[in-house]
């Protein structure tokens, strides 16, 4: 472990222009020594662009990046301490699964014996067959390749493990599964994650801390309860997921007015200097029926549909001036509504977030 | 018997059927009559004769194993030259140049349309005494070139310049077929450009490779305008033999031997790198 852990890896005003196009742009980060940071970002918001620069494959065009201290601008991929395991996971298709997991060591000039007790280590720390060793790799499933993939990435023993969306081509079930796998070989060991994908769900279930990217900027940092809890903006928030998001303009002290439907609505806390912007209400935290009718805010729709998503249902309720609700309840919580019920919609004031525009 | 005839009418069977015809006809109709005539008595035209092997004898016993050598040698000469000249080319086509690789494409296929005769003909005007390069560089450095034609260097100099084509194209496509992550991947992972091409490419190219060095061997290895255009009276190669044979000394026999050996041969090198090269293992099908 390195003496200054706050900024293993620090980023100041990295930006990459292609032409005329800006991908990245002055980007500032500190990424700590042992966590697990993911970089989160729709699609062609640089989060690619910034993984390619992190290893060594792009240089940018201005800005600097430091491990350690030491400055990383120029250094080829090769010499770098770091290492990706990439999208296509880039397995070495005329190589052995063990020929794969050694490559870096064979290249680094270790022992044959040696090598080959290493890739052991690494196929039972990835809990895969020792007598993988000799199977080629177009043989392995979708899950023993990404196992592959990491133990190859493990190998090289790197300062910071790069992550390019890997899991992004796989089933639901089984990406699951691999989430969490990681986040255990993550803790096995104590190495520097960093991570990138489209899925903030993803993120959260495995990282320390997430960045959100948006149009080649970092928008949010932190942790992934305070991404979910106090999203900067509508964009982050929307992020997280199906959140219910109402404009909205300044009512006067605590209360804001939709301008859909000009309903006024109670809120905890205004951002300073507020004016117009957007009020957003996750489905869970809203109540629907006769528990809402209580609520401090609360209005009327009609059930419009209802979805089952296993331990929780989701309403879709329409009301006044257009707008779709989305509520959810736990299946076993309280409810008499029906299909085209008109039903009372409730939330409490701390429980929704106001953003500026 | 409908087993057949329900097979006979498989659509697969069906569409093979012009093309397996024509190959009959074509290919190994001709190659049964070579081998047919190769054990006929000499200087007979007919293949109704008693077989005899004594032309096989005949040609033993004779220095025709001269010319297979020349052969031999100047084919697999061919190909090693041409590998260190078209890798970088085909590097090139199959991942630089982008959208130039066409016009390169083009302007390596362009003299394919042209009669090889014609274009080692070229080739005489420029290597002859006096010639393109001799009166260049007399004119220029005061130094003579006036003994480079009809020499062996200058029949490889044809061969590696008619044969490119044939190396260069399955390369281009051997090479392209490597996927850019795998040697980013490699890269990445502590390796050299030299350990990249070693570890990576070379290996992934393979049959791209292979399957061009194998095309380039087999022609030049029955070739015959490069060695009497460009080589004149320096060395008979085996396929000048088998001309040789058939036209001048009247002896289709003996010609049809030394065919058979020329396609034996040939085959049996194919055969012998085939095995012991699995492409499908190199490409991971495996």
């Amino acid at each position: 472990m390195g003496e200054s852990n706050n900024s293993f890896l620090e980023l100041v005003g990295i930006t990459k222009k292609f032409g005329d196009f800006t991908a990245v742009s002055e980007i500032d980060l500190a990424i700590k020594e042992g966590e697990f940071f993911t970089l989160v970002g729709p699609s062609g918001s640089g989060k690619t662009t910034m993984i390619r620069m992190l290893v060594g494959m792009d240089q940018p065009t201005s800005g600097d990046m430091r491990l350690n201290g030491e400055l990383l601008n120029g250094v080829p991929a090769n010499k770098r301490p770091t290492c990706m395991v990439f999208q296509s996971l880039a397995l070495f298709p005329h190589k052995s699964v063990g020929e794969n997991i050694e490559f870096s060591l064979k290249i680094a000039g270790m022992d044959p014996a040696l090598r080959r007790t290493r890739a052991n280590e690494l196929l039972q720390q990835l809990r895969l067959p020792l007598d993988y060793y000799s199977k080629g790799v177009n043989q392995c499933s979708g899950g023993e390749r990404q196992r592959i993939a990491l133990a190859r990435a493990l190998a090289f023993d790197p300062k910071i493990l790069f992550f390019d969306e890997p899991l992004s081509a796989l089933d639901y079930r089984l990406r699951k599964t691999l989430e969490k796998e990681l986040k255990d070989i993550h803790r096995e060991t104590g190495k520097t994650f960093v991570y990138i994908t489209h899925s903030l769900e993803e993120a959260m279930v495995m990282s320390d801390r997430i960045g959100i990217m948006r149009d080649g900027r970092i928008v949010q940092v932190g942790t992934p309860n305070e991404i979910y809890n106090h999203p900067r903006d509508k964009f982050v928030a929307q992020f997280m997921g199906e959140v219910n998001t109402i404009d909205v303009d300044d009512a006067g002290r605590n209360k804001v007015r939709s301008k859909a439907d000009g309903a006024v609505y109670a809120v905890h806390k205004k951002p300073d200097g507020f004016k117009a912007g957007h009020l957003i209400i996750r489905p869970e935290i809203m109540k629907i029926g006769s528990v809402a009718a209580k609520l401090p805010n609360k209005l009327q729709g009609v059930v419009f549909n209802d979805y089952a998503l296993g331990s929780r249902v989701q309403y879709q309720v329409r009301a006044a001036g257009g707008v779709h609700w989305l509520v959810e309840r736990l299946q076993d919580e309280p409810f008499d509504g029906k299909l085209n019920d008109t039903v009372y919609l409730g939330w409490r004031p701390e429980d929704s977030i106001l953003v500026k525009d | 018997m409908s087993k057949l005839a329900d097979w006979l009418k498989t659509p697969g069977v069906l569409a093979a059927a012009p093309a397996s015809v024509f190959l009959l006809v074509g290919f190994a109709g001709p190659l049964l009559m070579v081998l047919g005539y190769s054990f006929m008595p000499p200087r007979t035209f007919a293949l109704n004769n008693v077989p005899t092997l004594e032309n096989y004898y005949s040609v033993f016993s004779d220095s025709y194993y001269i010319s297979f050598l020349w052969s031999l040698f100047l084919a697999a000469l061919t190909v090693i030259l041409l590998f260190p000249i078209c890798y970088p080319i085909a590097y090139g086509m199959a991942k630089l140049f982008g959208k130039w690789a066409n016009l390169v494409t083009a302007l390596i296929a362009v003299p394919l349309l042209i009669s090889e005769n014609i274009r080692l003909f070229g080739w005489v005007l420029v290597l002859l005494k006096n010639g393109i390069l001799d009166g260049t560089l007399q004119s220029v450095l005061g130094i003579s070139a006036s003994g480079f034609l009809y020499t062996v260097p200058s029949i490889l100099l044809g061969l590696v310049y008619v044969y490119l084509p044939f190396m260069l194209f399955p390369m281009v496509i051997g090479i392209s077929m490597i996927p850019d992550p795998l040697k980013e991947a490699a890269f990445d992972l502590g390796a050299s450009r030299w350990q990249v091409f070693r570890e990576i490419e070379l290996p992934l190219a393979m049959p791209g490779i292979l399957i061009g060095a194998i095309l380039t061997f087999i022609l030049a290895m029955g070739s015959l305008a490069e060695s009497k255009i460009l080589g004149g009276q320096a060395v008979v190669m085996i396929a000048d033999d088998i001309e040789s044979a058939f036209t001048f000394a009247q002896n289709w026999p003996k010609g049809s031997v030394l065919s058979v050996l020329l396609i034996a041969l040939s085959g049996l090198i194919v055969f012998v790198l085939f095995r012991r090269i699995d492409l499908d293992q190199i490409i991971g099908r495996r």
